[in-house]
């Protein structure tokens, strides 16, 4: 579904990303471990555009998105919750989820999204910026899957979110991609929820991939040495 | 200050100088909305605003002598095509002026008063040069002429009347387009964050152009009403930019309705003070008293209350 091929990347002269590899198959949800600094979200960045591709090729269902501007990239099938949620906090609920409508072309808010998290439909009128930490990412999840993504990139959706709230958002994901048959990338630190919610577990150390397994017999203590300082 | 005049002269004064405030709050609010888009939304200083709304002015003299030379049977209605016309060559200028220059400064807003400011003294000479330096006005149909006699001391003229319907409904044509169009709801969320905009699928190329036309398209249809009430210059802009600007500011970058509560405060304390001081100490009281708010309120008059 999601294919990376040597992707480099690079804040001005210094490279972040050393070619990086990594297959995502339909419906797979893969965690990226790795600590502050190892270049998560700059991948995640980058495989949205946000950040411009140094060398390497991304391509999704086939079709290569490497030149294309994010918005370009939402049209083909890539979306996006970012790291902080990045909801527009002066817009309601419901036109902070319609922003994700753009690419669709529809109007209105399918239902499912509002299924999936009713709180939403309940705040709907409200602004944003008044929600609080785990209603903003439940928003900024509804606004990615409004553009009906094929790959939805999320970074450290787990960051400042209470632990009871953080176990459903895994099952959540689950849902999601057994429902809409997505593939999920997921930048993640807490090796709970990437157990919880992912198929494969990579680990980015340094700009490259360093482990690669199924969540299936994975050695937690090798995983957690990455993570640990 | 009032001991001169009876009772019922200060009525008939108070209610003539509210409307001529009422005039004036209309063409404040034709101005300003334009950059209301421009500057709220978008963050960009434009400069050149004033000289957006002088190209919609000149647009409506050349209407006014093609239809008084080729349609003399058509000139009463003249004023309406004039104003269409006024827009899209407003828009279409601001939308080439978004490609050529805007589009490069918006990681630079500070710069985009510079690069405008420059563009501003370029349109100047450009209409010196081919409309001349003497001011121009244009014959206005005879239905607008003239003025309504209310009670035997108040009177309103008809073109002010004009001017306020017409600041009205483009009040109204605004706040729909805002609010709920799409294209408003893109325009918010560019002006929220670009870069998240951007990659939940919009077009922030496209709409930003857009968005800028729209603005200089309004900004046009103001310039466009203006020939009513005075006639136009090659730097007849200047007048108006900094009232614009005051207005704007005043009313809370980026909300609509502060736009229209500052254009109504600031122009009825400006006309109803004109009458009992001098025009320019009255202007120094408001601009002092705008001044004194702002310390108080850097953003505005209305501005929204979020959790960051």
């Amino acid at each position: 579904m999601l294919n990376v091929k040597e992707l480099r990347s690079a804040y001005g002269e210094s490279e972040v990303l050393h070619g990086l590899d990594l297959d995502v198959a339909p419906g797979e949800i893969i965690a990226i471990m790795g600590r502050n600094g190892m270049g998560k979200t700059t991948l995640m960045k980058t495989l949205m555009g946000i950040m411009p591709t140094r060398s390497g090729t991304v391509t999704v269902e086939g079709k290569t998105v490497t030149d294309l501007k994010p918005h370009q990239r939402v049209a083909n099938g890539i979306a996006y919750v970012p790291q902080g949620r990045m909801i527009f906090s002066s817009m309601t609920v419901q036109e902070n989820v319609e922003t994700g409508l753009t690419v669709t072309g529809e109007s209105t808010v399918p239902p499912d999204i509002y299924e999936l998290f009713p709180v939403l439909l309940d705040m709907k009128s409200r602004r944003g910026g008044n929600l609080s930490g785990g209603q903003q990412q439940q928003l900024a999840i509804a606004r990615a899957l409004a553009s009906r993504p094929k790959v939805l990139l999320l970074d450290e959706p787990t960051e400042g979110i209470q632990p009871s709230i953080i176990r459903e958002m895994a099952r959540t994901l689950r849902q999601i991609r057994d429902e809409k048959g997505l593939s999920i990338v997921v930048s993640e630190q807490v090796l709970t929820f990437a157990l919880d919610v992912a198929d494969r577990v990579v680990v980015l150390e340094n700009g490259t991939f360093v482990h690669d397994s199924p969540r299936e017999g994975i050695d937690e203590a090798k995983v957690s040495k990455f993570l640990s300082v | 200050m009032f001991a001169d005049y009876s009772t019922s002269d200060l009525i008939a004064i108070f209610a003539m100088q509210g409307f001529a405030g009422l005039i004036l709050f209309s063409v404040f609010v034709l101005m300003a909305l334009g950059l209301a888009i421009i500057f709220g939304q978008m963050g960009v200083i434009n400069m050149a605003h004033g000289e957006f709304m002088i190209l919609g002015a000149y647009v409506t003299y050349l209407m006014s002598n093609l239809f008084s030379a080729y349609m003399p049977a058509l000139f009463s209605m003249y004023f309406f095509v004039a104003m269409a016309v006024a827009f899209v060559a407003a828009g279409a200028l601001g939308m080439l002026v978004e490609w050529a220059l805007i589009r490069h400064l918006y990681k630079r807003p500070l710069d985009t008063l510079l690069a405008t400011w420059g563009l501003s003294l370029i349109l100047q000479q450009t209409y010196r040069t081919v409309f001349g330096a003497r001011e121009v006005g244009v014959s206005i149909p005879d239905w607008m002429m003239g003025s309504l006699p209310i009670t035997d001391l108040i009177e309103v003229p008809i073109n002010g009347i004009f001017v306020m319907v017409l600041a009205i409904s483009i009040s109204v044509g605004v706040y729909v387009m805002m609010y709920r169009s799409g294209w408003g709801k893109q325009v918010r969320a560019i002006n929220n964050n670009r870069q998240m905009a951007d990659a939940v699928g919009i077009n922030t190329a496209w709409t930003d152009r857009m968005t800028f036309a729209i603005g200089c398209g309004v900004a046009g249809v103001a310039g466009s009403a203006f020939t009513m009430i005075g006639s136009t210059g090659p730097t007849s802009g200047q007048l108006y930019i900094v009232d614009t600007f005051l207005v704007v500011v005043f009313g809370g970058a980026g909300s609509l309705l502060g736009t229209i509560a500052s254009a109504f405060s600031i122009s009825q304390a400006q006309s109803i003070m004109e009458f009992f001081l001098s025009g320019s100490m009255a202007k120094v009281l408001t601009l002092l008293t705008v001044v004194g708010i702002l310390m108080l309120r850097p953003q505005g008059l209305f501005s929204l209350k979020l959790r960051k």
